[in-house]
């Protein structure tokens, strides 16, 4: 029995010395934490793969979330050193905080919103008009989250300019089943066949997602642009990386990469 | 005539003694540690906006829906629960320690696995879907029951089963010697013993159930007055105004402890263990 317990001590140190070892080595390389809206996934993924290629010793730590989220998440003292959010609302919020450097927002890439219905499309949802069919099934993000008072704002100006009659955002409304807390959830639920349709960013339909979703348009007239603020934190920890980071995201090489995944350059 | 069960009273001397000092200070840390963010909750939000947070339409219907459900998840669970806990513990049959596994898996899986199972259990593309006719079950209020039951009622089955195991077989035989029934046994024998496990076993699928977020969120989605039960309306509320979080998360947490207290605080009185 002892020296069942001796072995098994020795075990626990044997692994939380290499835990020490490993902790050690990381510590060579610099951490820069990015708080970014879901939306950004990937785009920022691939992003941050060719930023560490180019400047090694460094390493992107990101905390994807709903834009509310990461507010929140900063407003209670998360650590962290770039913020990207889908909406300027929110980056006010982090602003207020007083944890945001708000010299350094800065406009690094626009949205704009799409109606996502899932392959089978059983419902047979075809245009914009075909939101307003009873017994639909639509899901929105929370009006806590950009893309979804993006939804809001698109089924506001439907409504303004009559396009498809005076009561097309109320009956839209009265077809939704779910208000989920981020983008990526909304997308999940198209492309699980759950619900009929969605509004989500232009951005989300990716490759992955075209092979199982269809897409429908909206013209430039009734769409919303979303503008995604970007901002280094008042004592980011890894202030200098953080910046140039956010440098590479604003210049030809991030911008080209953002283009790839759906986003539109800002103006 | 206050009825005792006589091997309870064998354990325990009844008397209220104050444990060690050894015995508080080894408790003190984790004790502590669950009673302190407890505390900070209460502190954090005033009477006044504590009061009026209470009449906001979304805190009323949340209230009302959570409720609800886990009252039907409860007696759902008492229902259907009480055969499986009762075969579990009774004979031996093949498989059943399989089976025991599998009632044990929902405790173990994570909400959120739990919720897309059921997705794909009952969702539109579901190999059941042939079954349900046109009923979608998603995105209703009983999607919000069958998340609630599915995490939950392991708990029951699993206090209750404890419950009809520790019941003295011989006591039943002696019933049965005198004539009774297997169901008189049951009625008046097995389930009078196993009661304080049977509530017990309720009360931790009611808490389990009232805190259900993970499952309900991706099965049954979130909408306000529908689906959205307080653990949804502090998540949300949460990241849109920190108030409304709050005065859920007391109201929560008040009517929690109350509901435990008296539960606890009645069984108590049988004398038992528990």
């Amino acid at each position: 029995m002892c020296h069942r317990i001796l072995l098994i001590c020795c075990a626990f140190a044997v692994s939380l010395s290499f835990q020490f070892v490993t902790a050690a080595q990381t510590a060579k390389t610099t951490d820069v934490t990015v708080f970014a809206a879901a939306s950004l996934n990937e785009a920022f993924s691939a992003i941050a793969q060719e930023f560490e290629h180019a400047n090694p010793g460094t390493k992107i730590v990101f905390n994807f979330a709903g834009s509310q989220q990461l507010v929140q998440q900063i407003a209670q003292g998360a650590p962290v050193d770039i913020l990207a959010s889908a909406n300027m609302k929110q980056m006010l919020g982090a602003v207020k905080t007083g944890r945001i450097d708000s010299a350094s927002i800065a406009i690094f890439t626009r949205n704009k919103l799409v109606v996502v219905c899932p392959k089978e499309n059983a419902a047979g949802v075809l245009s914009l008009q075909d939101l307003s069919k009873p017994h639909l099934k639509i899901v929105l993000a929370d009006k806590a989250v950009p893309v979804g008072q993006y939804a809001l704002d698109f089924l506001a100006k439907c409504d303004q300019r009559g396009s498809f009659g005076a009561s097309f955002g109320q009956e839209v409304l009265g077809n939704v089943v779910s208000y989920e807390e981020n983008v990526k959830a909304v997308v999940s639920k198209i492309v699980l066949g759950e619900a009929d349709a969605g509004i989500v960013y232009a951005s989300d339909i990716s490759k992955n997602v075209l092979e199982r979703a269809g897409v429908i348009e909206i013209p430039d007239s009734l769409n919303v642009i979303a503008d995604y603020p970007a901002a280094v934190a008042r004592e980011a920890p890894s202030r200098a990386i953080a910046e140039k980071f956010l440098k590479y995201i604003l210049s030809d090489e991030g911008q080209r990469i953002l283009t790839r995944f759906g986003f539109i350059p800002p103006k | 005539m206050k009825k005792e069960s006589p091997i309870a009273a064998a354990k325990t001397d009844g008397s209220l003694r104050r444990p060690r000092w050894q015995l508080i200070l080894a408790g003190m840390p984790l004790l502590l540690f669950l009673l302190v963010p407890l505390v900070a909750l209460v502190f954090r939000i005033s009477p006044s906006r504590f009061l009026t947070g209470v009449m906001e339409p979304q805190v009323v219907q949340a209230i009302r829906l959570s409720i609800l459900t886990t009252v039907i998840t409860v007696v759902l669970t008492l229902l259907f629960g009480t055969p499986v806990a009762y075969m579990l513990v009774r004979k031996r049959f093949p498989g059943r320690t399989l089976l025991d596994a599998l009632v044990d898996m929902p405790i173990v899986l994570p909400p959120a696995v739990a919720g897309v199972a059921l997705l794909m259990a009952f969702g539109r593309r579901s190999f059941l879907s042939p079954l349900f006719g046109g009923l979608e079950i998603p995105f209703t209020q009983a999607a919000v029951v069958l998340a609630q039951l599915f995490v939950a009622s392991p708990y029951y089955i699993k206090s209750a089963s404890a419950g009809f195991a520790s019941v003295n077989r011989e006591l039943e035989h002696a019933a049965e010697v005198d004539g009774a029934s297997r169901m008189q046994v049951f009625r008046t024998i097995i389930l009078p013993l196993a009661m304080p496990a049977i509530v017990g076993g309720i009360v931790m699928t009611w808490a389990r159930a009232l805190g259900e977020f993970g499952a309900t969120i991706i099965f049954a989605g979130n909408f306000p007055g529908r689906t959205q039960t307080m653990p949804l309306a502090i998540y949300i509320g949460f990241e849109i105004d920190l108030d409304v979080a709050l005065v859920l998360a007391l109201i929560l947490l008040v009517v929690s402890f109350f509901v435990l207290a008296g539960v606890k605080g009645l069984l108590a009185q049988r004398l038992t263990i528990f």
